[in-house]
């Protein structure tokens, strides 16, 4: 394969991946919006600016008015904030073009059907009685994608290569979302054990849909190390480091092909994901979350990196 | 009822129906008009879905369009399909015997049948190709002739298109599109298929592996521009229905002294390169220095013997305008018969005594920029207002070797479908020719465009124009 085509498989995945995950955002502070009693909702859309990794260019754009209606189409549909959910469609189908020969009809199909609708939705601002609607429909256009992927594609390279992208964005906006609100899981803002503030802890868990799965396994009991545990070590939950790091590594020994000495990016992903692994929660803790945090941020980036040198995505 | 001016290819005057199309006017005398419109308009969903589209340069906000389908197709007899390749593939061959020879021996220009200015004035003509000779000989691979109608038995050549003839993807896709519409058509009629294009275009290719190579199956690449270029659609479709790689130029680079491309597992050599590109991309070592585009060192991997280039750089001096002119000449000095395909009359205006009669009869002429295509530069003169006459004068005299002008000529009509049922409107032929140096294939259909607007003449889709789907009719 080419390696600019694997670069493109690569960015096209990133790019479905960071809609679906901004969406969900929207999603969770539109939730909080409506059912929130504080005095203030502005409060939380700043936080979910600040989440979604946008909140200098936004401050630039519209200083400190934080209202619900520039937030929503901001993060929904502004052209510059590239990672904007249209902007991320966009992006994600002009690389969809670039490999189109590496794509199946089928998933081809699914992310022009997904870009000609979510245009369309998204041509005039999205008022709040429509935004319910909108994020239904990207939710369910980037299903479609994922379906048709999984569905319709041999398992080769190019399959190896959109779910590296896919997993890379995922552990990236995973730690992003911790780190923005770490200081709430600490113990010394929350007492070990207490429930933590409500809206606080259910945007973490609702802007990686994770709110019901976490209160199913944990019986309703919500405590800050069962979160961090839930989000960063727990295999089971698709959104975790842990489970990301686990499926890179995979798809990099697909990748790695028996090369010898095996490719940096492997042994890379390979150290970062054993830090993950077999250690508790506790532990995490100890070493400082924001630190543990921050690290696994720089640590995701310098991977994604070597895996571009490594393929040869520019040359 | 007033004289007709125009040939129709569907109905005779009188209102029966000519032959090839007997089967069809049949089956749509009992088709509800109203549910063969619902069909105009899934077809075009199913366009838009699939991203069968073009990009329009210099069009801010439409940046993605569709070339309207029209469902009625464009059906030509067995009989006249015959007379028609035989004059394609003599058309082509003395095409490619006319390159190999103005790029070496130049005896055509030594017996002066073509006159040397219309070589050394010709933009297209590359010195570097000076004493190459491709594989076979072949310059131009892939070639679509545009043929116009005029009358039962009169075909006309107007443009050979040796250099990059585009629309190859709207003729598979059209053929799809009516096969899923209209199953029933295709069991009643025999029509030719063409969907094999794709195959025969590898095979083709293949066949003109360069002189150096020594394997079983050569590596052939598609080279596009990039997902801007307006034809961008057609390189991935080509390049997908082929098997091969599609590159872009930042993808190759020479090593060894030959053409590479960068895949995740390191560099893969090339054999054959089906480019999409100008000349004047290809290599900014040769062709422009101040291209960051091109791929350094491609002219001397080629004349090396290390890769084949498809079409050859150079072939552009085919599609001159003012070249053409001399067709019948060029195509009786290297086959030694007398052209089967007639030429449109021509007058070169940078001839004193034609420009004089050009201008003298602006009105009743289609004039033409030497080096145009696309429909753009173009004056139709039955249809421009006297403020364009005026205007297009000015520009002959400023420039005359910059112009040749035609008879407006009465193309023939196909008619479409359109809300008051069917319309007759003008139409052209792009049939598509692939050259190796084992054979001239001519797939059994090409691409039907058609002007949309009643009366209008220009069949381009820059200018508005739509296809249909073109059916040769098997014996």
């Amino acid at each position: 394969m080419l390696g600019r085509t694997a670069g493109g498989l690569f960015w096209m995945f990133r790019y479905l991946e960071r809609s679906e995950n901004t969406a969900r955002l929207l999603e969770t502070g539109f939730r909080i919006a409506l059912t929130g009693a504080q005095e203030s909702n502005d409060s939380e859309w700043e936080s979910i600016v600040a989440t979604a990794g946008v909140r200098p260019a936004y401050v630039a754009k519209f200083d400190d008015d934080f209202e619900q209606a520039t937030v929503v189409n901001y993060l929904l549909r502004d052209r510059d904030n590239p990672s904007s959910v249209m902007s991320c469609i966009e992006a994600a189908r002009s690389n969809a073009k670039m490999v189109r020969t590496a794509l199946s009809s089928e998933v081809w199909e699914a992310v022009n059907e997904a870009w000609m609708t979510l245009k369309d939705q998204m041509k005039r601002p999205v008022s709040t009685k429509n935004l319910a609607e909108v994020l239904t429909s990207i939710r369910q256009h980037s299903s479609l994608v994922r379906g048709a992927l999984h569905g319709t594609m041999l398992r080769n390279d190019i399959f190896d290569f959109a779910r590296l992208g896919t997993y890379i964005e995922r552990a990236d906006n995973t730690s992003r979302i911790l780190d923005i609100k770490y200081y709430v899981l600490l113990p010394s803002t929350a007492y070990v054990g207490s429930s933590l503030d409500n809206a606080q802890w259910e945007t973490i868990l609702r802007s990686v849909s994770a709110f019901r799965s976490f209160r199913w396994l944990n019986e309703g009991e919500v405590t800050p190390m069962a979160i961090a545990d839930f989000m960063i070590l727990d295999k089971r939950m698709p959104r975790s480091l842990a489970f990301c790091h686990s499926k890179i590594v995979g798809n990099l020994s697909y990748l790695n092909h028996g090369a010898d000495p095996e490719l940096p990016c492997l042994k890379q992903a390979s150290q970062i994901h054993a830090r993950l692994s077999g250690r508790d929660i506790e532990s995490v803790f100890d070493e400082g979350l924001h630190e543990f945090l921050k690290s696994a941020i720089a640590d995701t980036g310098r991977l994604a990196a070597q895996i571009q040198e490594d393929f040869r995505f520019y040359g | 009822m007033t004289e007709r001016r125009f040939f129709d290819e569907m109905v005779l005057e009188g209102g029966d129906a000519r032959s090839p199309y007997a089967d069809y006017q049949k089956w749509f005398a009992n088709e509800d008009p109203k549910s063969l419109l619902k069909k105009s308009a899934e077809a075009e969903t199913f366009f838009r879905r699939i991203g069968i589209t073009f990009n329009v340069y210099g069009q801010k906000d439409a940046d993605e369009r569709l070339i309207p389908f029209d469902i009625v197709p464009r059906i030509i007899s067995a009989k006249e399909w015959r007379v028609l390749e035989k004059g394609i593939e003599q058309r082509v061959r003395a095409l490619n015997a006319f390159l190999a020879d103005i790029y070496n021996k130049q005896e055509i220009l030594k017996a002066g049948r073509v006159p040397e200015h219309i070589i050394s004035r010709n933009a297209a003509f590359l010195p570097q190709m000076i004493g190459m000779m491709p594989p076979g000989g072949v310059y131009t691979h892939i070639v679509g002739t545009d043929l116009v109608r005029t009358g039962e038995n009169e075909f006309y050549v107007l443009e050979d298109n040796a250099r990059t003839p585009s629309g190859v993807s709207y003729m598979l896709e059209n053929r799809e599109t009516m096969l899923q519409m209209f199953p029933e058509l295709f069991t009643k009629m025999k029509v030719r298929p063409v969907s094999s294009y794709p195959a025969e275009l590898r095979r083709s290719l293949g066949e003109c592996a360069p002189p150096n190579f020594n394997g079983t199956k050569p590596a052939v690449a598609v080279l596009t521009p990039g997902i801007h270029n307006s034809a961008y659609f057609e390189h991935s479709f080509l390049a997908d229905h082929m098997g091969a790689e599609l590159v872009e130029s930042s993808d190759l680079r020479v090593i060894d002294g030959r053409v590479q491309m960068r895949t995740t597992r390191g560099y893969k050599a090339l054999d054959v390169i089906y480019r999409r590109v100008d000349d004047e991309y290809l290599d900014p070592l040769t062709f422009n220095p101040d291209s960051l585009l091109g791929v350094p060192g491609i002219m001397d991997a080629y004349r090396a013997g290390n890769i084949t280039i498809a079409n050859a750089p150079g072939t552009g001096i085919a599609d001159d305008k003012a070249l053409y002119s001399y067709m019948p000449d060029i195509v009786e000095f290297y086959t030694g018969e007398k052209a089967i395909l007639q030429n449109v009359p021509t007058w070169r205006c940078s001839e004193e005594d034609s420009l004089k009669y050009v201008l003298d009869n602006l009105a009743e002429l289609v004039v033409k920029e030497v080096h145009g295509s696309g429909g753009y530069g173009m004056l139709v003169g039955p249809a421009a207002s006297k403020k364009e006459l005026k205007a297009f004068e000015a520009k002959l005299r400023a420039r005359p070797d910059n112009y040749v002008a035609q008879p407006t000529l009465a193309l023939s009509t196909v008619p479409i479908m359109t809300k008051a049922g069917l319309a007759p409107r003008h139409v052209d032929l792009r049939p598509f020719v692939l050259v190796s140096p084992k054979r001239v294939h001519i797939t059994a259909g090409g691409l039907t465009r058609v002007a949309l607007k009643e009366g209008s003449l220009v069949v381009n889709s820059s200018q508005g124009g739509g296809t249909k789907d073109t059916w040769v009719l098997g014996d």
